[in-house]
């Protein structure tokens, strides 16, 4: 059984001492990453806002059943969450996760999010992937410029960083070389786009629906003849498993890129999301497979690795009319990897009650997600607390880089 | 939607080829600017010194294959089998390969994992010199492509693929179909999309890669010298083509002996090969010991001229027939304003074709000028060339790399001068919005919206290519797309840019 950690006290256990101690901190890190040890580190971004509720619920929140209804994950039931500690629950999909979280390979960060306090996609993408303190046309994004930082020659930036994806997403774009890689033939739209372009088409273009629809029906046809075994929808976890096992791989070659970055799109989930099953379950699945898959073909890496899954903003609390969530503002952050120092939720819990909510709606954001990457950067990579600052995260200097999140 | 503004829409989808940000004016009369683009000095003419003519393409073609003749003799001989180098513009990937260019490292990577996936994926495609079929080719495309990006409306450019699908050769026809359709089109259609259609029909059933593409060039009369020495005979293709296709249209009153006559009017129209026998390879000739001799009777018209005159006599009068400007104006209807248009449309555009002895930039005017083209509902279906560029325009995306979008048309079903038959690409909105058609458009507008950088944000995007009459569903789609990648593509998908 994992250990739990109260979630009132977390947050403060963590960050209780760290503040300026902190800069001298990195320095022996900065010295051993150079020596034996050979950092890797994945940005997963999830495009379209990630219910943290839905992902990993605190289930020991007196509030949350009934503010999540039908979505809500219980402790028991056909599809029970699984279990971490008493007070949250991960999805039941997550299965990989949930193990290396029992191993303290993996840690969830609750309650948290950027300092973007709107609700806009395309907005809170940029301030996620640029790591800008407001969303601007900045063409280059924290990751990049974190590589660009490190020393010349050093192995992290020498071998350039992986853009997994026909584009590079904006995290990883700016000064530094990347390389490009997507796997091979055309990548599928995903169904979420087909949907919205179902209901686009129904409402103004009946023509267009209809042949839409033929055209669907026939490739569905076509793929239940050659793949039998996958569920509906699954094809889009199995995407997302095949795009990670070859970035893997990529990065597990001595000489390959030490970073990567790969977009993962379908989290905004307004209607039918689906709790412990259904869509969201589906998509958390194929994200859990995208753990499993860098651990496996990672191999020996996979200790010195740290793969980040993240999102620009969470949903409502209460769930709408459609059985969905809207657009909200805190949510979790994933970190698995052989170098994570695992095991626990990271959260200073702000509560589920209306007054207790941000705007009286959503999960009020208690960490910000920016300290979080910071602590990755500093104590996995390297990176000085001065840097993070100025040029990682411009303008976020009280934002201070959270410690403890890599294992020693 | 006010009326300017529906106007504005139209002119840019309906005769041009979509907004680009910025393009859309204020104020203004769209048909003043149709018109003023028609009578742009130049025309469509594509001059450019870095595209060779027909002659000089041939020639180049000529060599290299002389020269692989001699390499697979001479490895026939030592029995090496000659290895074979797919077109570049087939096995290309249609994914954009990486977004910067890869580190020295990164491609070490990939080599070291020739076994796996990822590294097919992340090779690069072969540095071999393309043949010069492939060559020409490319940098044809690569002007089209260009050209059509850079036009203020695009009015002009959609005359050019008008009337070079209505006069189409294919590309697939042979080594010189492949490296000359470019250059074909430069010549034999831009300099005439505003000129006289007379013009057009004679550049284009002189110019070798029509000869080549409907077999004239091998078509020797029987009665010719050629003909009595080496029992080779008439070939009907081209003539039956030109009345079938190029003029008076199906159906329209001519006989097969109207066929036969206007085959034998024009024996002897070739070109010249790599040897230059009967000319500088690579150029029309007129080859008189293949031409029949003798006069002719077409339509009931007698041609008694001599030599290349008496096609030159038939080609002017086939222009004028009434059968010509019905088929013409039908068509151009059909293709800018419906599948089926109003009757009373294609007959004011019949009478301007014949009243201006076939000015094509009278048509033209007349097209713009006339109410029922503009309030016609739109409901014709962009093509794939007219998709591709309107989604590079809107996007402002540089065509500095022809081959993804030679891909997108080679997917959507409308590979670059290369139709299935003469009669060219079909003009039937059912035909590309069939279902397949359909979702390989969800399929290509999701990578291309992948591919988009730097795009203003989605909603001023569709307020500038859209205009303001962009439906509130096509807005709310938009506008609550889960990501800027999203949206793009819905942008692109919506009803308002698919249609015109």
């Amino acid at each position: 059984m994992p250990r739990s950690f109260a979630p009132f006290l977390s947050r403060r256990a963590l960050l209780g001492a760290a503040g300026v101690a902190f800069v001298s901190a990195t320095i022996p890190r900065w010295a051993s990453a150079a020596g034996s040890r050979d950092p890797r580190l994945v940005v997963l971004i999830l495009r379209g806002a990630l219910d943290g509720l839905s992902a990993t619920a605190p289930i020991g929140d007196p509030d949350y059943a009934a503010l999540h209804g039908q979505l809500a994950l219980q402790w028991d039931g056909d599809h029970p969450a699984l279990r971490l500690g008493d007070f949250f629950g991960l999805n039941p999909a997550m299965v990989n996760f949930a193990r290396l979280y029992a191993a303290k390979q993996a840690l969830i960060v609750h309650a948290t999010a950027t300092n973007y306090r709107e609700r806009s996609h395309f907005d809170g993408q940029d301030v996620l992937e640029s790591g800008m303190a407001t969303p601007g046309r900045v063409e280059s994004g924290w990751l990049n410029r974190a590589v660009a930082a490190l020393p010349k020659g050093e192995r992290v930036a020498a071998a350039g960083a992986l853009a997994v994806g026909a584009t590079a997403p904006l995290v990883l774009r700016g000064p530094a070389p990347i390389l490009g890689w997507a796997p091979s033939g055309l990548t599928p739209p995903t169904d979420d786009l087909v949907q919205r372009l179902m209901d686009l088409y129904r409402h103004a273009d009946p023509a267009l629906a209809t042949a839409l629809q033929a055209g669907l029906d026939a490739d569905a046809m076509a793929n239940k003849r050659g793949m039998d075994s996958l569920k509906p929808g699954g094809d889009v976890a199995l995407a997302m498993r095949k795009a990670a096992e070859g970035a893997a791989r990529l990065m597990s070659a001595d000489d390959g890129p030490r970073i990567g970055a790969l977009a993962v799109d379908g989290w905004d989930t307004h209607a039918n999301e689906g709790g412990a099953t259904g869509r969201l379950a589906q998509l958390l699945g194929g994200l859990d497979g995208v753990f499993a898959a860098f651990e496996s073909e990672l191999g020996p890496r996979w200790k010195d690795t740290v793969v980040v899954a993240i999102t620009e903003f969470g949903r409502t609390a209460r769930i709408n009319g459609t059985t969905g969530t809207d657009h909200g503002t805190a949510t979790v952050a994933f970190l698995a990897g052989g170098a994570v120092a695992g095991g626990r939720v990271v959260a200073d819990w702000p509560g589920l009650k209306t007054a207790d909510l941000y705007e009286e709606r959503d999960l009020k954001p208690t960490t910000d997600l920016r300290a979080v990457l910071k602590g990755v950067l500093a104590d996995h990579l390297g990176l000085s607390a001065d840097t993070l600052a100025r040029t990682v995260f411009p303008d976020s200097l009280g934002v201070r880089p959270m410690s403890g999140l890599i294992a020693a | 939607m006010s009326a300017a503004d529906l106007a504005w829409r139209l002119a840019f989808n309906r005769f041009g080829l979509g907004a680009r940000p910025g393009s859309r004016p204020l104020s203004g009369d769209p048909r003043e600017a149709l018109l003023s683009e028609l009578a742009a000095p130049g025309g469509a003419k594509l001059d450019r010194s870095d595209l060779p003519s027909t002659p000089q393409i041939l020639q180049e073609v000529y060599a290299d294959e002389l020269r692989r003749k001699m390499e697979r003799q001479a490895e026939a001989a030592t029995r090496r089998p000659a290895p074979d180098m797919p077109a570049p513009n087939e096995a290309a990937p249609i994914v954009a390969g990486p977004t910067a260019a890869p580190a020295p490292s990164g491609s070490a990577v990939a080599a070291s994992m020739t076994s796996s996936e990822p590294a097919a994926a992340a090779s690069m495609t072969p540095t071999r010199e393309p043949r010069p079929e492939e060559k020409f080719f490319r940098a044809d495309a690569q002007a089209r492509l260009e050209q059509a990006c850079s036009a203020p409306i695009g009015f002009l450019e959609r005359l050019v693929a008008f009337w070079s699908n209505h006069f189409c050769v294919s590309a697939a026809k042979g080594n010189i179909g492949r490296a000359a359709a470019g250059a074909f089109e430069r010549e034999a259609i831009r300099p005439f999309v505003v000129g006289r259609f007379a013009d057009m029909l004679a550049a284009v059933e002189r110019h070798p890669v029509m000869l080549n593409f409907l077999d004239n060039a091998q078509s020797v009369g029987p009665d010719s010298k050629a003909g009595r020495n080496r029992k080779v005979g008439l070939n009907e293709n081209l003539a039956r083509e030109i009345l079938e296709l190029h003029t008076m249209g199906v159906g329209s009153g001519y006989s097969q002996g109207d066929v036969a006559a206007l085959a034998r009017i024009i024996t002897g129209w070739t070109f010249a090969g790599r040897e230059g026998k009967l000319g500088e390879p690579g150029t029309f000739v007129f080859n008189a010991a293949a031409h029949e001799p003798g006069e002719d009777s077409l339509l009931g018209r007698v041609y008694a001229q001599d030599g290349v005159a008496q096609g030159e006599a038939a080609f002017a009068d086939l222009a004028r027939e009434g059968a010509t400007a019905t088929h013409v104006a039908r068509k151009f209807a059909r293709h800018f304003v419906a599948d089926s248009p109003d009757p009373g449309l294609t007959r004011r555009l019949a009478e301007a074709f014949r009243d201006k002895d076939g000015d094509l930039g009278a048509l033209a005017r007349a097209l713009v000028a006339d109410e029922a083209a503009w309030s016609a509902p739109p409901t014709k279906i962009r093509n794939p060339w007219e998709l591709t560029v309107a989604a590079y325009r809107a996007f402002a995306r540089s065509p500095s790399d022809v081959l993804p979008a030679l891909n997108a048309l080679n997917l959507l079903g409308m590979p670059l001068w290369r139709p299935a038959g003469p009669n060219g690409f079909s003009d039937d909105s059912s035909d590309w919005a069939s279902p397949e058609g359909v979702k390989m458009r969800v399929e290509l507008a999701a990578q291309f919206a992948r591919q988009v950088k730097d795009a203003p944000q989605p909603l001023a995007l569709v307020e500038d290519i859209l205009g303001p009459g962009a439906s509130a569903a096509t807005r709310e789609a938009v506008a609550r797309a889960e990501s800027q990648e999203q949206a793009y593509a819905l942008l692109i998908l919506s009803p308002e840019f698919q249609r015109r």
